[in-house]
């Protein structure tokens, strides 16, 4: 694809110019200097962006410290952050908590949700995809500490449900306290699915009709349809999406902060808990970026699996 | 050339206009003629906001020309502790007076954070009226003073004298033993059901409460403590097994709340504002500051409170010398060590520790005073009716072992709590797991086996 870009930029420019006149190859000099108004913006990136992460990266591999004599003299300490972490066997159990969060939340639930709500929503009555997309979207436009405390009632032992499921005559469980994941991944659900929905209903609205209803006229029902054709032409859309929700799901916080602080125990500290309990509980700043590194590489492998298993580059 | 002058330009505008960004920091700080006052103000803590407001008006009134800017921290306790520390890192934010714990003045001593105040105490009339281990509690480990104390507290039993006798039990009440106290936990359950026994604070969500108030009001009434005598740290003690045992009875056997209520972050503020003047809970193992809660300035007023209302120490495990046992905190007031008025600021601190200003304070926030004039002082003593009793226990309190390992030490013990508490460990699994969790919190080499 980037070796296809120039051939067909200057075939463009041939034709604009008219035959016989072709463009003499561009003197580096300008190309440095049209680059130029690029500079702010992209010293604006280094700091802003790229900064911080470099900063953070280079902070797990010192003693910082909030307090103590190491908050004086900070200094580098190589792999001694990461190692600690491999000795201690609630790290890993944080490693899985997040991950089966993350698949629990973004991958099967919100995507999952998403898509269905869109294909729904997509045969629905006017009326009814109004009030279903309001419903959705009011979840998702919620502040998040609001959304949290709203889930923390919903399900508290007294909360919403129990009290719903209490009508019923079943005795509902206390969520936060035996069933901590389950409480948090459904509140993730619950918040998170409108944006996916959204992708979803735009990414459908483009798939062209004349397609699904020669599928239709050679004899595919409904599920093939969706299989062999929506879903391979949204394919893009849906490894986009997945990504943007696995980052954004990845770096949830406030949620699980608030409806269980990552407890009992540590039955739902996923790594931004740990991360912010070594950083500001017990003042280790080069620990606490240290867990946040691996955050970062728990994206960057789910982001290769979505890119290698979608492969959204090939048409 | 040209280009690159240009692109030059462009970049030191850019870093021109970044540095713009940080400039109104180092504007705004301690220059001349202000000085920095931060403290926390959270919840139903408003006391320490009235006392500096009051305190600077004074210092306004006789050091003209210099400000006091006060730096209310809205935070809860651990997150007041961050934002200190994130003031103090950088010298355009760091505080020029701060309300300070005792048990981080060590840690923040060491990072560099505070002044060594021994020059100017030498000269300080009033310093002969604080108790060594007053002033020992704003040591830091270089012996240094770091911080003068603004009064302490300490830890008992609170109890609720209807409900003890309702289940036969005589007031005043007077456990001599542990055993004694599950006794009468036990009658209280026996005899009025619906009313939770005892309290015992336990598990993470309560934080430093339930190490303190919970767990050290046990331990350090065992023949063990979490420090030996040359400041390392124990593991494997009996003490500690008894400690974790004691917990577990309270909730396995259906003592105390169920471990559900007592895992709700919430749960201090329901027991105080709630369950005790609603006569739901009979016996708290709480700290001195609870009527500050009841009083009519306090965040739950309760009328009756003085009678209904009794108070006792909490024994030691088998009625051992001393008999009883208590745990000590406290906050003092500091001078940052990045301050650029360190005079005004020491000067501040002197006003708002003279002895109007901390009678003033003791008696608002419920603090012990460490000041002996203002111990006796009979306005002192007459203000609650719980300040001599909770004052007589100073000579038994303990302090914790405030190193900067501390808060992890701390966590340790929650966790081994709240596993013995909801029954996935066995006291002695649980101490075992601490023992390891000690050991990387530390170092091996600071631990010693009993």
């Amino acid at each position: 694809m980037a070796t296809a870009l120039p051939t067909t930029a200057l075939q463009k420019s041939t034709r604009g110019r008219g035959p016989g006149n072709p463009r003499p190859r561009r003197h580096p000099l300008r190309t440095a200097g049209r680059t130029v108004p690029l500079l702010p913006a992209t010293i604006l990136l280094a700091v802003f962006l790229v900064g911080p992460v470099i900063a953070s990266f280079y902070g797990s591999f010192t003693n910082s410290a909030l307090t103590g004599a190491a908050a004086q003299q900070t200094h580098f300490v190589g792999f001694d952050n990461y190692a600690q972490l491999f000795r201690t066997p609630d790290f890993f159990k944080s490693v899985l908590l997040t991950v089966i969060f993350l698949i629990g939340s973004a991958v099967i639930g919100q995507n999952g949700l998403g898509l269905g709500l869109a294909l729904l929503m997509e045969r629905a009555s006017r009326v009814m995809r109004g009030v279903v997309g309001t419903f959705v979207v009011t979840s998702w436009v919620l502040p998040e500490i609001v959304a949290a405390f709203a889930a923390y009632a919903f399900f508290h032992s007294d909360g919403t449900l129990n009290e719903i499921l209490g009508l019923a005559g079943i005795p509902g469980p206390n969520w936060l306290y035996s069933l901590p994941m389950l409480a948090v991944i459904l509140a993730n659900i619950w918040r998170g699915t409108a944006f996916s929905m959204l992708v979803y209903s735009a990414a459908l609205s483009d798939v062209p009709d004349d397609v699904q209803e020669s599928a239709e006229m050679d004899g595919a029902g409904g599920g093939k349809r969706l299989v062999f054709i929506t879903l391979p032409l949204i394919r893009r859309s849906i490894s986009t999406n997945l990504m943007l929700t696995t980052l954004q799901t990845l770096s949830v916080f406030t949620l699980i902060f608030v409806m269980t602080g990552g407890g009992p125990g540590t039955d739902s500290s996923t790594l931004p808990i740990l991360a912010y309990q070594q950083a500001f509980k017990f003042s280790q700043l080069g620990l606490g970026t240290a867990i946040a590194t691996i955050l970062l590489v728990v994206g960057a492998v789910f982001s290769v699996i979505y890119l290698r298993a979608l492969k959204p580059e090939v048409d | 050339m040209k280009r690159l002058a240009l692109a030059l330009a462009t970049g030191a505008a850019a870093a021109l206009v970044l540095a713009g960004c940080s400039a109104p920091g180092s504007v705004s700080s301690s220059s001349g003629g202000t000085i920095k006052i931060a403290y926390q103000k959270f919840g139903n803590f408003t006391q320490m906001d009235t006392q500096m407001k009051d305190v600077a008006k004074q210092f306004e009134a006789q050091n003209k020309g210099v400000k006091v800017q006060l730096v209310p921290i809205q935070a809860a306790e651990n997150d007041y502790y961050t934002k200190l520390a994130l003031m103090n890192k950088a010298a355009a934010t760091a505080p020029d007076v701060l309300y300070e714990d005792t048990f981080l003045i060590k840690a923040d001593a060491e990072a560099g954070y505070l002044e060594p105040l021994d020059s100017y105490v030498a000269k300080w009339s009033d310093w002969k009226q604080f108790p060594d281990n007053a002033r020992q509690a704003g040591q830091g480990d270089d012996g240094k003073i770091y911080g003068v104390s603004l009064g302490t507290d300490t830890r008992g039993l609170w109890y609720n004298k209807t409900l003890l006798q309702k289940a036969g039990i005589p007031v005043p009440w007077q456990p001599k033993t542990w055993a004694d106290v599950l006794d009468a936990a036990k009658k209280i359950k026996a005899a009025e059901p619906g009313v939770i026994p005892l309290n015992v604070y336990s598990g993470k969500p309560q934080g430093e409460a339930s190490t303190m108030q919970g767990f050290e009001m046990l331990l350090y009434g065992t023949a063990d403590q979490l420090t030996d005598s040359d400041g390392k740290w124990v593991s494997g003690s009996k003490g500690f097994t008894d400690a974790l045992q004691f917990v577990q009875t309270v909730y396995q056997d259906k003592l105390g709340p169920t471990p559900q209520q007592a895992l709700d972050v919430n749960v201090g503020t329901e027991i105080s504002g709630q369950w005790i003047p609603q006569g739901k809970l009979a016996i708290d193992l709480d700290g001195s500051w609870q009527s500050q809660n009841w009083i009519s300035s306090g965040a739950a007023p309760w009328k009756d409170w003085e009678t209904t209302m009794g108070w006792t120490a909490m024994p030691t495990q088998n009625g051992q010398a001393p008999g009883k046992v208590s745990m000590s905190g406290g906050w003092t007031l500091a001078l940052g060590s990045k301050s650029k008025n360190k005079e005004a600021a020491w000067n501040f601190i002197k006003l708002a520790l003279n002895k109007e200003n901390s009678l003033k304070f003791d008696i608002l926030d419920t603090q012990i005073p460490v000041r002996t004039d203002v111990a006796s002082d009979p306005k002192y003593t007459s203000s609650n009716p719980t300040n001599a009793f909770f004052s007589s226990l100073v000579p038994v309190t303990h302090f914790r072992p405030a190193t900067s390992d501390y808060p992890k030490v701390s966590n340790a013990i929650q966790v081994a709590m709240e596993s013995v508490m909801t029954g996935q460990q066995s006291p002695q699994q649980a101490a075992k797991a601490y023992d390891d969790a000690l050991k990387q919190a530390v170092g091996a080499k600071n631990v010693v086996t009993k």
